[in-house]
């Protein structure tokens, strides 16, 4: 099963994220949010807008490749594919 | 007597609670999270944030331990299908003459949570949340689902129902800039007032837009803005595109309106039915962002006057309130234990709050400042606190 890694930041409102290895179904990045927010609920919300799309300041890889659709987020992720979610940077 | 304080902070809320030695704040909570609106709900004591995260969207966040413990409130979204027509700032080769083009369309998407307002004791779990792109949110179960109020969203003055088909009319909904740090140009709901007689009559505020009124508890609107002037416009008395900054009713007399505009201080004594500028620029009363409304006389205000508008500090160095008694026909400039040289504190526009004799303001450079006289003098409350967005006493 694929797996992901979170920014840390996402750890301080998912605090039942933290310090365990998460595995989805492969499938589409937007099944991986899904199935990530069956057992956080809200967790969706914190990577996606009002219309499913990715946020502005977040960004997700597949096995160090940047998600090309972040509007229907129908890349997929392989048996074995990693998954990292992490956000820009911003200043003070 | 108010107990607490809520402070919106650039960093957390801030809370401050009245004690036999003064105010005491509390440990921030949201601790590195935009707040830009934090209030209480005097029907059953729940706290709640407007958390404006920069990378995570727009959050409620609600407190039903005094401010213990808090927990995201399920998530304000615009429903499938609701659009907006795109609005960009004007680019220096901008030629106002040139023919209008077809309109763009966006759909709509919540880009800040602006305004928490509360409904009236007849109506427990009755919330309304404003937002930016300018949609007016109710919810009637204490926050735990939220609808978007149509008949608003489909204004004729917006270009009537995008649900349905392009647009009927023209938008005349200008941009906020306070919605460009989102990337985008919309404007935004900031003002809710819910008339504590009727609590089917409900006023509302956009930026830039102007106010618009309900008397039928938001089945249908109609703007409010006769006696409104914009004066960086060609056509000042227009009937839409005014910026309020800010506006309040006095809830003991609730056809007494005030608004603190772009363009002055505005009041109405007929339930914004007209509008009567009130500005006295002689005290420096004119431009600003908040504005308080006495809770019983409908004629006693308090504004937090600033240089208008290219540079948004403080009058000549000296940060003071004005207070008028008389519906605005003069002023009075409170200085008394506020800083007089060298200050150069904004305060946006729901950054002042009164309750009964208390006020309190607190600015964007981290300093604020209660009254429990009316506004005659002045305490300081703390000197570096993070940049404050909103005051409201709970």
């Amino acid at each position: 099963m694929p797996t992901v890694a979170l920014t840390t930041h996402l750890y301080r409102f998912f605090p039942q994220l933290q310090a365990q290895t998460i595995s989805v179904p492969a499938g589409s990045v937007a099944e991986v949010i899904g199935a990530i927010d069956r057992f956080a609920p809200g967790f969706a919300d914190y990577l996606l807008d009002d219309n499913g799309s990715l946020r502005r300041h977040v960004f997700i890889s597949v096995d160090k490749r940047v998600v090309v659709d972040r509007k229907r987020l129908s890349d997929q992720v392989p048996e074995q594919g990693i998954v990292h979610i992490f956000q820009a940077l911003t200043g003070g | 007597m108010a107990n607490t304080l809520l402070l919106g902070t650039r960093k957390g809320t801030v809370i401050f609670d009245r004690t036999a030695s003064g105010w005491q704040p509390r440990p921030i909570a949201h601790s590195g999270i935009p707040v830009c609106y934090a209030a209480r709900d005097p029907r059953d004591g729940t706290l709640w944030a407007s958390l404006d995260h920069g990378h995570w969207g727009p959050k409620l966040s609600r407190s039903k331990d005094g401010g213990h413990t808090w927990e995201d409130a399920p998530a304000i979204k615009y429903p499938a299908g609701a659009r907006h027509i795109v609005q960009y700032l004007p680019s220096p080769d901008f030629d106002p003459t040139a023919p209008i083009g077809e309109p763009e369309y966006k759909a709509a998407c919540v880009y800040k949570i602006w305004n928490i307002t509360f409904g009236s004791a007849e109506q427990p779990g009755r919330l309304y949340a404003g937002t930016v792109p300018g949609g007016l949110f109710v919810s009637d179960d204490g926050g735990d689902s939220w609808q978007l109020n149509r008949p608003l969203w489909n204004h004729p003055s917006r270009g009537g129902d995008l649900f349905a088909g392009p647009a009927a009319s023209e938008t005349h909904w200008g941009g906020t800039p306070a919605s460009i740090d989102y990337g985008v140009f919309e404007p935004g709901i900031h003002s809710i007032v819910v008339n504590p007689q009727n609590p089917n009559h409900l006023t509302v505020a956009a930026s830039s837009a102007g106010v618009l009124v309900s008397t039928d508890g938001g089945e249908s609107w109609a703007g409010r803005n006769r006696g409104m002037l914009m004066d960086y416009l060609p056509e000042p008395a227009a009937e839409w595109g005014h910026d309020p900054h800010f506006v309040t009713a006095c809830p003991g007399q609730p056809d007494h309106l005030w608004q603190q505009n772009h363009c002055g201080v505005f009041y109405s004594s007929d339930g914004a039915n007209s509008w009567r500028k009130v500005s006295q620029l002689s005290t420096g009363v004119h431009f600003g962002f908040p504005i308080a409304v006495d809770e019983q006389d409908g004629r006693t205000a308090w504004v937090v006057p600033a240089r208008a508008d290219s540079e948004r500090t403080t009058i000549n160095g000296g940060l003071f309130v004005a207070r008028t008694r008389d519906g605005g026909e003069s002023w009075q400039a409170l200085r008394d234990g506020l800083p007089q040289a060298n200050a150069y504190d904004i305060v946006l526009r729901h950054g002042l709050d009164v309750a009964g004799d208390s006020l309190c303001f607190g600015t964007t450079t981290g300093n604020v400042y209660v009254s429990e006289n009316r506004g005659d003098s002045w305490q300081c409350l703390g000197n570096n606190l993070p940049p404050v967005y909103s005051v409201r006493f709970g």
